[in-house]
């Protein structure tokens, strides 16, 4: 009984590693906020619990490690739920630990008392409640084995006030996790990795798809092997960028709803797909009957569940990516694709002539032309943390992503208000890179009030807000699909320059791409967070672009305003 | 379609919660579920009876083993199983009482308490053994009808499951039912 509760807490938090929180204090989790003075580990104060784990999650993406949360009860651990399912959805391990009325008045709708493992029960890998000391170290040990185990995500703790209170005896051998052991990855059958080998080997136009597990399961290397030892090209998911590299001789790009049309075509056309740690989300397949009709498909994830979910597979590769690839590997025979890499070349020269940064620069700034000027001047070095909407969309088409854990944004949820705060996480668990912001005009309202917080904790990210004055990619929706109804899409935003002076940080506007280069060079330059925003132009929308429940090779392309587009003949 | 899932959890407090929400979460239409202890403390067996079709059920399969509390998780094939259900029926002997005695006796129900102008009969048997005793009587008059759902266990020697479930032998820790939900 040598420690309370609280101790406890942050004493396992220290043994597992942890240096850094996010959090928001309140009453219900006040003992663990008066026992955290005793510790070395860093508490960031946020402005929202929502952003607190964003910020988590920020860190964990960065740097693979899990983030952790501390919030209060009732409304600091509702403000938790976005970010959690924001984790969930992007397989993101972070530890929550909230504060919870005390034991004895469960249940019985005390001051900020909410029921918060229910709420968060299908947003969260598992969930506790902790009710006395002596549970809290075997709960928060295995939080976190769960947490990152197989396929990771967030694991909440929620812990009343007298448990955190009480006291108990530390017994960390006693409280080692095993359940998370239960469910120890599947791994292939030799029959499956044998016909899946029959099918790479007489593969005449294989593509890869490579998926978000590539990072999460570290098997870049197996899959730029086996990519060139059978010259199969790769396409990417949003989540998938950076895990390979975009400037691979044998990368596409991204692939899906604004995939560039040659990697959607190549999809289509292939005659097999590998799927590598990616999960056919609605926006990479596009229809589902129309979605790859001639290829066999190969399915490689860790999550058997999500094996012939959306998408019938051939072979069914359940287990840990890299393990999966090590154990191809050595029957992978070299092969050669030309005609079909050529193939896929001629379509790309086409949709070139229709690219937005090959347009004349007639003064108008288009996002597009932010995003591939950031690359360069930032030789693609920098880690982008992108915001939701159009955005986030053309930064996944002109930032060309070589560096692992180099692109961080909310794929499955599409968090609006994710980039600032997820920005700040990053920072901090890689206080060595150049960490760009790049927000809308509306999500960046969402979450700006952390800049308070980048200040307070002397964190320096850099910001890219894309002004177009609207809510752009819904916009986009009302223009193509609503007959240009533009409902509740226009948005004012405050003088952002005046706000950035406001929260005492450098800002500045650019309106001509002229003005650009130097903009951004004063800005990495500042010791401290900088912001700038662009003024882009208002009515662009991003293209290509399948709509939602078109077959993926029924593109939208961008009208081209140049003739010598119109000529070439269009396979798509 | 209707397919078993026979389902080893801990026995903690929420875990019911838990599969039961897995399977709203996930549309998984759910004819019947039971719950009990097991041969081993600690470890709770759920039936599920689920109407889908097989890809469905192997899916379920699937999510169920990803819950932390879910030690096991066993589909029974078509055909080689125990499937038992109880019924408790009150059952209006107004028509006269005989001729519902005599049902009882040719379904080897029970009857297990007689009022004066009703029985309340109770009968273990199969999914179609009640619902044939429940049509046999709705003519008399059935005034209340409680079912238990069914439980199932594959016939013949110790099904796989079971032993992998034996030699897991993993212990829950905080098992004392106070940690998790």
């Amino acid at each position: 009984m040598d420690r309370t509760g609280a101790q406890i807490i942050w004493e396992c938090l220290l043994r597992e590693g942890v240096e850094t929180v996010f959090g928001y204090p309140g009453g219900a989790i006040l003992p663990t906020y008066d026992a955290m003075t005793e510790y070395p580990i860093r508490h960031v104060l946020v402005r929202h619990e929502q952003s607190a784990v964003h910020m988590a999650d920020g860190f964990a993406r960065a740097s693979g490690r899990t983030g952790v949360v501390v919030a209060t009860s009732g409304p600091g651990a509702t403000n938790l739920v976005t970010g959690l399912a924001t984790a969930m959805l992007d397989s993101i391990p972070l530890v929550a630990i909230t504060g919870q009325v005390g034991s004895g008045l469960l249940g019985t709708d005390a001051f900020q008392e909410v029921d918060i493992t229910g709420i968060t029960l299908p947003i969260t890998k598992h969930n506790y409640l902790v009710t006395r000391a002596e549970d809290i170290a075997p709960a928060i040990r295995e939080a976190f084995a769960v947490a990152s185990s197989g396929r990771p995500g967030p694991v909440l703790v929620d812990i009343t006030k007298d448990a955190q209170q009480g006291r108990a005896t530390l017994d960390w051998e006693g409280a080692a996790p095993t359940r998370h052991l239960r469910h120890i990855p599947p791994s292939p059958s030799q029959v499956d990795l044998d016909r899946a080998l029959v099918m790479i080997n007489a593969a005449k136009r294989p593509v890869i798809l490579a998926g978000h597990g590539i990072q999460l399961s570290g098997a870049r290397a197996e899959v730029l092997a086996l990519a060139e030892l059978a010259q199969i090209p790769f396409a990417e998911t949003l989540l998938g960028l950076g895990a390979v590299p975009a400037s691979h001789v044998l990368s596409l790009g991204m692939m899906g709803m604004h995939g560039e049309s040659w990697v959607n075509q190549a999809i289509q056309e292939a005659d097999l797909l590998i799927a590598l740690g990616m999960r056919f989300d609605d926006r990479v397949t596009g229809r589902l009957k129309e979605y790859a009709p001639n290829a066999l498909k190969i399915h490689v994830d860790i999550d058997a569940s999500e094996i012939n979910k959306l998408v019938p597979v051939d072979v069914p590769l359940g287990g840990d990516l890299k393990q999966v690839l090590q154990a191809l590997l050595p029957s992978v025979k070299a092969a050669d694709h030309t005609p079909w890499l050529e193939r896929i070349r001629s379509w790309r020269g086409d949709s070139a002539v229709r690219d937005i940064k090959n347009l004349p620069d007639d003064g108008h700034l288009y996002a597009a032309h932010v995003m591939h000027d950031l690359w360069k001047i930032t030789k693609g070095e920098a880690v982008v943390v992108t915001d939701v909407g159009q955005h986030q969309m053309w930064e996944a088409q002109y930032y060309h992503h070589d560096g692992e854990r180099s692109l961080i944004t909310s794929g499955g949820a599409g968090t609006m208000g994710f980039a600032l705060p997820a920005a700040i996480g990053a920072k901090l668990a890689r206080p060595e890179a150049e960490i760009w912001v790049v927000a809308g005009d509306g999500g960046f309202q969402m979450t700006f009030a952390e800049l308070m917080t980048a200040v307070q904790e002397g964190v320096k990210v850099n910001i890219a807000i894309i002004n177009n004055g609207y809510l752009g990619m819904v916009r986009q929706w009302q223009a193509l699909f609503y007959e240009g109804r533009y409902a509740a899409t226009p948005i004012l935003s405050p003088d952002f320059v005046k706000l950035a002076g406001a929260f005492g940080i450098h800002g500045e506007r650019v309106e001509k791409r002229s003005d650009l280069e130097a903009a951004v060079a004063r800005a990495r330059q500042q010791p401290g967070t900088a912001l700038i925003e662009f003024k882009v132009e208002q009515e662009d929308a991003v293209y290509p672009m399948v709509a939602a429940g078109a077959a993926l090779h029924d593109m939208i392309r961008r009208p081209s305003p140049s003739p010598i587009a119109e000529t070439g003949a269009d396979p798509v | 379609m209707s397919h078993v899932l026979v389902i080893y959890t801990d026995d903690e407090p929420g875990v019911l919660t838990r599969v039961a929400m897995l399977f709203r979460r996930r549309g998984f239409n759910i004819h019947s579920l039971t719950v009990g202890p097991t041969e081993r403390v600690h470890v709770s067996r759920m039936t599920v009876v689920v109407d889908t079709d097989e890809a469905t059920a192997r899916r379920a399969v699937e999510h169920l083993r990803k819950l932390v509390n879910v030690l096991e998780v066993q589909q029974l094939g078509h055909g080689r199983n125990v499937v038992r259900d109880l019924a408790l029926l009150r059952v209006s002997t107004a028509q006269g009482r005989s001729e519902v005695l005599q049902l009882v006796q040719v379904f080897r129900a029970n009857v297990v308490d007689i009022a004066d102008d009703s029985v309340v009969i109770e009968c273990t048997g199969s999914l179609g053994k009640i619902e044939a005793l429940v049509d046999s009587l709705r003519p008399f008059g059935i005034l209340e009808l409680g079912r238990t759902g069914a439980v199932a266990m594959a016939r013949g020697l110790r099904s796989e499951a079971t032993n992998r479930l034996a030699a897991a032998a993993v212990v829950a820790p905080g098992s004392t039912g106070t940690m998790s939900v």
